[in-house]
Protein backbone atom coordinates (compact mmCIF):
# COMPACT_ATOMS: atom_id res chain seq x y z
CA UNK A 1 0.00 0.00 0.00
CA UNK A 2 2.42 2.85 -0.73
CA UNK A 3 0.79 4.14 -4.13
CA UNK A 4 -2.03 6.60 -3.37
CA UNK A 5 -3.75 4.45 -6.37
CA UNK A 6 -2.52 0.77 -6.10
CA UNK A 7 -5.56 -1.63 -5.45
CA UNK A 8 -7.81 1.32 -4.49
CA UNK A 9 -9.74 4.01 -5.96
CA UNK A 10 -8.78 6.40 -9.03
CA UNK A 11 -7.17 9.63 -8.19
CA UNK A 12 -7.79 10.51 -11.64
CA UNK A 13 -8.79 14.11 -12.66
CA UNK A 14 -7.97 15.07 -8.53
CA UNK A 15 -4.87 17.69 -8.09
CA UNK A 16 -3.57 15.46 -5.00
CA UNK A 17 -1.48 18.30 -4.29
CA UNK A 18 -4.41 20.39 -3.11
CA UNK A 19 -5.69 17.32 -0.74
CA UNK A 20 -5.02 15.98 2.33
CA UNK A 21 -6.11 12.51 1.45
CA UNK A 22 -7.05 9.56 3.51
CA UNK A 23 -7.28 6.34 2.22
CA UNK A 24 -7.14 2.75 2.79
CA UNK A 25 -9.15 -0.59 3.14
CA UNK A 26 -11.49 -2.60 5.36
CA UNK A 27 -10.70 -6.34 6.21
CA UNK A 28 -11.96 -9.17 8.22
CA UNK A 29 -9.74 -12.12 8.66
CA UNK A 30 -7.44 -10.37 5.82
CA UNK A 31 -10.27 -10.34 3.24
CA UNK A 32 -12.01 -7.56 1.76
CA UNK A 33 -14.70 -6.82 3.37
CA UNK A 34 -17.09 -4.48 0.59
CA UNK A 35 -20.27 -3.90 2.56
CA UNK A 36 -18.86 -1.60 5.26
CA UNK A 37 -19.16 1.81 6.10
CA UNK A 38 -16.49 4.28 6.82
CA UNK A 39 -17.34 7.71 8.74
CA UNK A 40 -14.54 10.57 9.35
CA UNK A 41 -15.34 12.17 12.83
CA UNK A 42 -13.62 15.81 13.09
CA UNK A 43 -11.28 16.32 16.29
CA UNK A 44 -14.20 17.15 18.46
CA UNK A 45 -15.98 13.59 17.49
CA UNK A 46 -18.44 15.04 15.01
CA UNK A 47 -19.40 13.89 11.70
CA UNK A 48 -17.82 15.17 8.80
CA UNK A 49 -18.30 12.53 6.17
CA UNK A 50 -18.99 8.28 5.48
CA UNK A 51 -18.40 6.66 2.63
CA UNK A 52 -19.70 2.43 1.61
CA UNK A 53 -16.44 0.47 0.97
CA UNK A 54 -15.70 0.01 -2.76
CA UNK A 55 -16.04 -3.79 -4.04
CA UNK A 56 -12.40 -4.29 -2.70
CA UNK A 57 -12.80 -2.80 0.44
CA UNK A 58 -11.09 0.19 -0.09
CA UNK A 59 -12.52 4.03 1.08
CA UNK A 60 -11.46 7.81 0.64
CA UNK A 61 -11.93 11.09 2.06
CA UNK A 62 -10.34 14.57 1.14
CA UNK A 63 -9.86 16.43 4.82
CA UNK A 64 -8.22 18.95 6.06
CA UNK A 65 -4.82 19.21 7.79
CA UNK A 66 -5.07 17.50 11.56
CA UNK A 67 -6.02 15.07 13.50
CA UNK A 68 -9.67 12.66 12.61
CA UNK A 69 -10.77 9.67 13.51
CA UNK A 70 -12.14 6.62 11.55
CA UNK A 71 -15.39 4.89 12.56
CA UNK A 72 -16.16 1.36 10.42
CA UNK A 73 -19.52 0.32 11.06
CA UNK A 74 -19.91 -3.08 9.11
CA UNK A 75 -22.75 -6.04 9.30
CA UNK A 76 -22.25 -8.61 12.04
CA UNK A 77 -19.21 -6.58 13.94
CA UNK A 78 -18.37 -4.08 16.40
CA UNK A 79 -17.20 -0.06 15.45
CA UNK A 80 -13.97 0.15 14.83
CA UNK A 81 -12.40 3.50 15.94
CA UNK A 82 -8.93 4.50 14.17
CA UNK A 83 -6.87 7.88 14.68
CA UNK A 84 -5.67 9.01 11.55
CA UNK A 85 -3.84 12.23 10.80
CA UNK A 86 -3.92 13.81 7.51
CA UNK A 87 -1.73 16.23 5.58
CA UNK A 88 -2.47 18.38 2.42
CA UNK A 89 0.11 16.96 -0.59
CA UNK A 90 0.04 13.59 1.81
CA UNK A 91 -2.11 10.96 1.04
CA UNK A 92 -2.59 8.78 4.69
CA UNK A 93 -2.84 5.04 4.44
CA UNK A 94 -4.84 2.90 7.15
CA UNK A 95 -5.96 -0.05 6.62
CA UNK A 96 -9.20 -1.23 9.53
CA UNK A 97 -9.46 -4.48 10.47
CA UNK A 98 -13.02 -5.30 12.41
CA UNK B 1 -46.97 15.77 9.62
CA UNK B 2 -45.75 12.81 12.27
CA UNK B 3 -43.08 10.43 12.46
CA UNK B 4 -45.93 7.72 12.12
CA UNK B 5 -46.69 8.78 8.68
CA UNK B 6 -43.83 9.61 7.20
CA UNK B 7 -41.09 6.94 7.89
CA UNK B 8 -41.53 3.21 7.81
CA UNK B 9 -39.24 0.72 9.60
CA UNK B 10 -36.87 -1.40 7.17
CA UNK B 11 -38.73 -4.34 8.97
CA UNK B 12 -42.09 -2.76 7.65
CA UNK B 13 -40.39 -2.13 4.37
CA UNK B 14 -39.62 -6.09 3.94
CA UNK B 15 -43.28 -6.99 4.88
CA UNK B 16 -44.43 -4.59 2.31
CA UNK B 17 -41.96 -6.05 -0.74
CA UNK B 18 -45.12 -7.73 -2.72
CA UNK B 19 -47.10 -4.76 -2.12
CA UNK B 20 -48.23 -3.50 -5.97
CA UNK B 21 -49.16 -0.14 -4.94
CA UNK B 22 -46.13 0.22 -2.30
CA UNK B 23 -42.96 1.43 -4.87
CA UNK B 24 -39.84 1.30 -3.27
CA UNK B 25 -37.45 4.27 -4.77
CA UNK B 26 -33.60 4.24 -4.43
CA UNK B 27 -32.18 7.20 -4.82
CA UNK B 28 -28.02 7.46 -4.17
CA UNK B 29 -25.45 10.12 -4.35
CA UNK B 30 -23.53 7.78 -5.68
CA UNK B 31 -25.90 6.50 -8.94
CA UNK B 32 -24.40 3.42 -9.51
CA UNK B 33 -25.13 2.01 -5.83
CA UNK B 34 -28.37 0.54 -7.11
CA UNK B 35 -26.61 -1.44 -9.94
CA UNK B 36 -24.74 -3.12 -7.33
CA UNK B 37 -27.73 -4.19 -5.82
CA UNK B 38 -31.16 -3.06 -4.12
CA UNK B 39 -34.00 -3.93 -2.03
CA UNK B 40 -36.30 -6.50 -4.12
CA UNK B 41 -38.83 -4.70 -6.51
CA UNK B 42 -37.35 -1.32 -6.42
CA UNK B 43 -36.78 1.60 -9.16
CA UNK B 44 -33.89 3.69 -9.58
CA UNK B 45 -33.74 7.48 -9.69
CA UNK B 46 -30.52 9.23 -11.10
CA UNK B 47 -30.51 12.55 -8.84
CA UNK B 48 -28.06 14.05 -11.83
CA UNK B 49 -30.00 13.03 -14.76
CA UNK B 50 -33.41 12.29 -13.88
CA UNK B 51 -34.22 14.94 -11.53
CA UNK B 52 -31.84 17.98 -12.61
CA UNK B 53 -32.48 20.37 -15.54
CA UNK B 54 -29.94 19.60 -18.28
CA UNK B 55 -29.21 23.06 -19.26
CA UNK B 56 -29.74 25.02 -16.81
CA UNK B 57 -29.58 24.62 -12.77
CA UNK B 58 -32.84 24.01 -11.80
CA UNK B 59 -35.14 20.96 -11.41
CA UNK B 60 -36.66 19.58 -13.71
CA UNK B 61 -40.50 21.25 -14.91
CA UNK B 62 -44.14 19.96 -13.93
CA UNK B 63 -44.28 17.88 -17.09
CA UNK B 64 -41.08 16.24 -17.08
CA UNK B 65 -41.33 15.03 -13.62
CA UNK B 66 -44.95 13.64 -14.87
CA UNK B 67 -43.48 11.93 -17.93
CA UNK B 68 -40.84 10.30 -15.65
CA UNK B 69 -43.04 8.92 -13.18
CA UNK B 70 -45.18 7.86 -16.01
CA UNK B 71 -42.36 6.06 -17.30
CA UNK B 72 -41.31 4.62 -14.53
CA UNK B 73 -44.90 3.35 -13.42
CA UNK B 74 -45.20 5.73 -10.34
CA UNK B 75 -48.64 6.21 -10.34
CA UNK B 76 -50.82 9.31 -7.79
CA UNK B 77 -52.07 6.90 -5.04
CA UNK B 78 -49.06 4.83 -4.90
CA UNK B 79 -47.38 4.99 -1.11
CA UNK B 80 -43.37 5.74 -2.26
CA UNK B 81 -41.33 4.82 -0.41
CA UNK B 82 -37.40 6.29 -0.66
CA UNK B 83 -34.50 5.23 0.43
CA UNK B 84 -30.43 5.34 -0.57
CA UNK B 85 -26.82 5.68 0.78
CA UNK B 86 -25.37 8.45 2.61
CA UNK B 87 -28.28 8.16 5.58
CA UNK B 88 -30.38 9.13 3.12
CA UNK B 89 -29.08 12.54 1.84
CA UNK B 90 -30.65 11.76 -1.55
CA UNK B 91 -33.79 10.21 -0.59
CA UNK B 92 -34.59 12.76 1.67
CA UNK B 93 -34.16 15.33 -1.21
CA UNK B 94 -36.37 13.17 -3.39
CA UNK B 95 -38.94 13.10 -0.62
CA UNK B 96 -38.82 17.08 -0.49
CA UNK B 97 -38.64 17.19 -4.09
CA UNK B 98 -42.05 14.59 -4.91
CA UNK B 99 -43.39 16.73 -1.94
CA UNK B 100 -42.61 19.86 -4.38
CA UNK B 101 -44.37 17.93 -6.98
CA UNK B 102 -47.51 17.53 -4.39
CA UNK B 103 -46.91 13.82 -4.62
CA UNK B 104 -49.29 12.88 -1.26
CA UNK B 105 -48.61 9.48 0.24
CA UNK B 106 -44.73 9.67 0.62
CA UNK B 107 -42.00 7.45 3.55
CA UNK B 108 -38.46 7.26 4.21
CA UNK B 109 -37.02 4.17 5.44
CA UNK B 110 -35.23 4.84 8.36
CA UNK B 111 -31.95 4.25 8.31
CA UNK B 112 -31.93 3.99 4.31
CA UNK B 113 -29.47 1.28 2.37
CA UNK B 114 -26.83 1.67 4.96
CA UNK B 115 -29.25 0.01 7.99
CA UNK B 116 -31.11 -2.32 5.50
CA UNK B 117 -27.12 -3.82 4.46
CA UNK B 118 -26.12 -3.41 8.25
CA UNK B 119 -29.08 -5.72 9.31
CA UNK B 120 -27.96 -7.89 6.32
CA UNK B 121 -31.09 -7.56 5.04
CA UNK B 122 -30.87 -9.35 1.27
CA UNK B 123 -30.05 -6.92 -1.70
CA UNK B 124 -30.88 -8.87 -5.59
CA UNK B 125 -29.51 -7.34 -8.92
CA UNK B 126 -33.21 -8.23 -10.69
CA UNK B 127 -34.60 -5.29 -12.42
CA UNK B 128 -38.30 -4.68 -11.97
CA UNK B 129 -40.99 -4.24 -14.16
CA UNK B 130 -43.06 -1.93 -13.52
CA UNK B 131 -46.61 -0.89 -16.20
CA UNK B 132 -46.36 2.71 -17.27
CA UNK B 133 -48.83 5.29 -15.52
CA UNK B 134 -50.10 8.41 -16.36
CA UNK B 135 -48.84 10.25 -13.63
CA UNK B 136 -50.08 14.30 -12.69
CA UNK B 137 -48.18 16.63 -10.69
CA UNK B 138 -49.23 19.32 -9.40
CA UNK B 139 -47.23 23.11 -9.23
CA UNK B 140 -44.33 23.36 -6.79
CA UNK B 141 -45.11 23.85 -3.89
CA UNK B 142 -43.31 27.78 -2.88
CA UNK B 143 -43.68 26.87 0.90
CA UNK B 144 -41.03 24.38 1.11
CA UNK B 145 -38.41 25.72 -1.61
CA UNK B 146 -36.50 29.13 -0.68
CA UNK B 147 -34.65 30.96 -3.43
CA UNK B 148 -31.48 33.48 -2.89
CA UNK B 149 -33.51 36.44 -2.26
CA UNK B 150 -35.09 35.03 0.48
CA UNK B 151 -32.18 34.02 1.86
CA UNK B 152 -30.52 37.39 2.53
CA UNK B 153 -33.50 39.03 3.84
CA UNK B 154 -33.86 36.17 6.52
CA UNK B 155 -30.33 37.21 7.99
CA UNK B 156 -30.88 37.91 11.24
CA UNK B 157 -34.63 37.67 11.13
CA UNK B 158 -35.77 33.90 10.50
CA UNK B 159 -33.67 30.95 11.71
CA UNK B 160 -30.93 29.52 9.14
CA UNK B 161 -29.76 26.52 9.87
CA UNK B 162 -26.40 25.33 8.34
CA UNK B 163 -26.52 21.46 7.96
CA UNK B 164 -22.98 21.03 6.61
CA UNK B 165 -20.30 20.07 8.99
CA UNK B 166 -18.56 21.96 11.24
CA UNK B 167 -15.58 22.50 9.12
CA UNK B 168 -17.27 23.69 6.23
CA UNK B 169 -19.62 25.94 8.41
CA UNK B 170 -16.47 27.59 9.77
CA UNK B 171 -14.99 28.03 6.26
CA UNK B 172 -11.93 25.12 6.89
CA UNK B 173 -13.68 23.09 3.73
CA UNK B 174 -15.36 23.87 1.23
CA UNK B 175 -16.91 20.52 0.65
CA UNK B 176 -18.13 17.42 2.28
CA UNK B 177 -14.99 15.37 3.11
CA UNK B 178 -15.49 12.10 0.53
CA UNK B 179 -15.21 14.87 -1.84
CA UNK B 180 -12.79 16.97 -3.87
CA UNK B 181 -12.40 20.67 -2.46
CA UNK B 182 -13.82 22.56 -4.95
CA UNK B 183 -17.16 24.56 -6.05
CA UNK B 184 -18.10 27.90 -4.40
CA UNK B 185 -16.09 30.86 -4.40
CA UNK B 186 -15.72 31.57 -1.46
CA UNK B 187 -15.96 29.82 2.26
CA UNK B 188 -17.83 29.91 5.56
CA UNK B 189 -21.64 30.61 6.19
CA UNK B 190 -24.66 32.63 5.82
CA UNK B 191 -24.27 35.34 8.58
CA UNK B 192 -26.63 33.97 11.92
CA UNK B 193 -27.05 30.77 10.70
CA UNK B 194 -26.89 28.25 13.40
CA UNK B 195 -24.61 25.12 12.35
CA UNK B 196 -26.94 21.66 13.37
CA UNK B 197 -24.82 19.26 11.42
CA UNK B 198 -27.77 16.93 9.72
CA UNK B 199 -25.60 14.11 11.56
CA UNK B 200 -26.47 15.26 15.02
CA UNK B 201 -30.06 14.15 13.64
CA UNK B 202 -28.78 10.79 12.77
CA UNK B 203 -28.11 7.64 14.65
CA UNK B 204 -24.52 6.11 13.85
CA UNK B 205 -27.05 3.32 11.78
CA UNK B 206 -28.23 6.26 10.22
CA UNK B 207 -31.68 6.05 11.78
CA UNK B 208 -33.01 9.48 12.87
CA UNK B 209 -33.06 10.05 16.56
CA UNK B 210 -35.99 10.27 19.06
CA UNK B 211 -38.35 13.34 18.74
CA UNK B 212 -37.36 14.58 22.22
CA UNK B 213 -33.83 14.19 21.01
CA UNK B 214 -34.31 16.24 18.06
CA UNK B 215 -36.05 19.05 19.54
CA UNK B 216 -33.55 19.46 21.95
CA UNK B 217 -30.72 19.53 19.52
CA UNK B 218 -32.20 22.56 17.58
CA UNK B 219 -32.71 24.34 20.71
CA UNK B 220 -29.63 24.14 22.03
CA UNK B 221 -28.54 25.36 18.52
CA UNK B 222 -30.40 28.31 19.20
CA UNK B 223 -33.73 27.40 16.78
CA UNK B 224 -36.63 29.41 17.63
CA UNK B 225 -39.31 27.33 17.40
CA UNK B 226 -41.73 30.25 16.79
CA UNK B 227 -39.69 31.50 13.81
CA UNK B 228 -40.05 30.70 10.25
CA UNK B 229 -37.27 28.32 9.21
CA UNK B 230 -34.66 28.09 6.36
CA UNK B 231 -32.63 24.68 6.02
CA UNK B 232 -28.75 24.90 3.32
CA UNK B 233 -25.78 22.88 3.08
CA UNK B 234 -23.83 22.72 -0.19
CA UNK B 235 -26.23 21.25 -2.65
CA UNK B 236 -29.66 20.85 -1.15
CA UNK B 237 -29.37 17.33 -0.05
CA UNK B 238 -27.91 17.38 2.79
CA UNK B 239 -30.09 20.25 4.00
CA UNK B 240 -33.06 18.08 2.99
CA UNK B 241 -32.46 15.30 5.34
CA UNK B 242 -33.11 18.39 8.04
CA UNK B 243 -35.93 19.90 6.35
CA UNK B 244 -37.48 16.16 6.63
CA UNK B 245 -36.72 15.97 10.39
CA UNK B 246 -37.85 19.49 11.15
CA UNK B 247 -40.82 19.66 8.65
CA UNK B 248 -41.86 15.98 8.58
CA UNK B 249 -40.88 14.27 11.59
CA UNK B 250 -41.03 17.56 14.35
CA UNK B 251 -44.19 18.87 12.26
CA UNK B 252 -42.90 22.20 12.61
CA UNK B 253 -44.54 25.12 9.93
CA UNK B 254 -42.91 27.33 7.57
CA UNK B 255 -40.19 25.18 6.60
CA UNK B 256 -38.17 25.55 3.70
CA UNK B 257 -35.10 24.20 2.07
CA UNK B 258 -32.64 26.24 0.12
CA UNK B 259 -31.46 23.67 -2.81
CA UNK B 260 -29.22 26.67 -4.23
CA UNK B 261 -27.08 26.51 -0.70
CA UNK B 262 -23.50 27.29 -0.38
CA UNK B 263 -22.41 26.50 -4.02
CA UNK B 264 -25.05 29.25 -5.34
CA UNK B 265 -24.77 31.89 -1.53
CA UNK B 266 -20.95 31.37 -2.07
CA UNK B 267 -20.48 32.68 -5.19
CA UNK B 268 -22.75 35.43 -5.25
CA UNK B 269 -21.60 38.75 -5.47
CA UNK B 270 -21.88 41.10 -2.88
CA UNK B 271 -23.59 39.33 -0.08
CA UNK B 272 -22.22 39.07 3.19
CA UNK B 273 -20.52 35.93 4.59
CA UNK B 274 -18.93 34.81 7.74
CA UNK B 275 -16.37 32.96 8.88
CA UNK B 276 -15.35 30.86 12.07
CA UNK B 277 -17.57 29.20 14.56
CA UNK B 278 -19.59 31.40 15.73
CA UNK B 279 -22.61 32.63 13.45
CA UNK B 280 -21.80 35.77 13.32
CA UNK B 281 -23.58 39.60 12.97
CA UNK B 282 -26.61 40.54 10.78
Amino acid sequence: MCGATEGGLSLDGIDVKKEAIVQGQVLRDGEPVPNAYVRLLDRTGEFTAEVPTSATGHFRFFAGDGEWTLRTLAPKADPVDQAVHAAVGTVAEVVVAI
Amino acid sequence: MSRENSLVTAQWVEEHLDDPKVVLIEVDEDTSAYDKGHIKGAIKLDWTTDLQDQVRRDFVNKEQFEALLSERGVANDDTVVLYGGNNNWFAAYAYWYFKLYGHEDLKLLDGGRKKWELDSRELTNELPTRDKTSYTATEQDASIRAFRDEVVAAIGTQNLVDVRSPDEYAGRLLAPAHLPQEQAQRAGHIPTAASVPWSKAANDDGTFKSDDELRQIYSDAGVDWDKDTIAYCRIGERSSHTWFVLKELLGQQNVKNYDGSWTEYGSLVGVPVALGDEPGQP
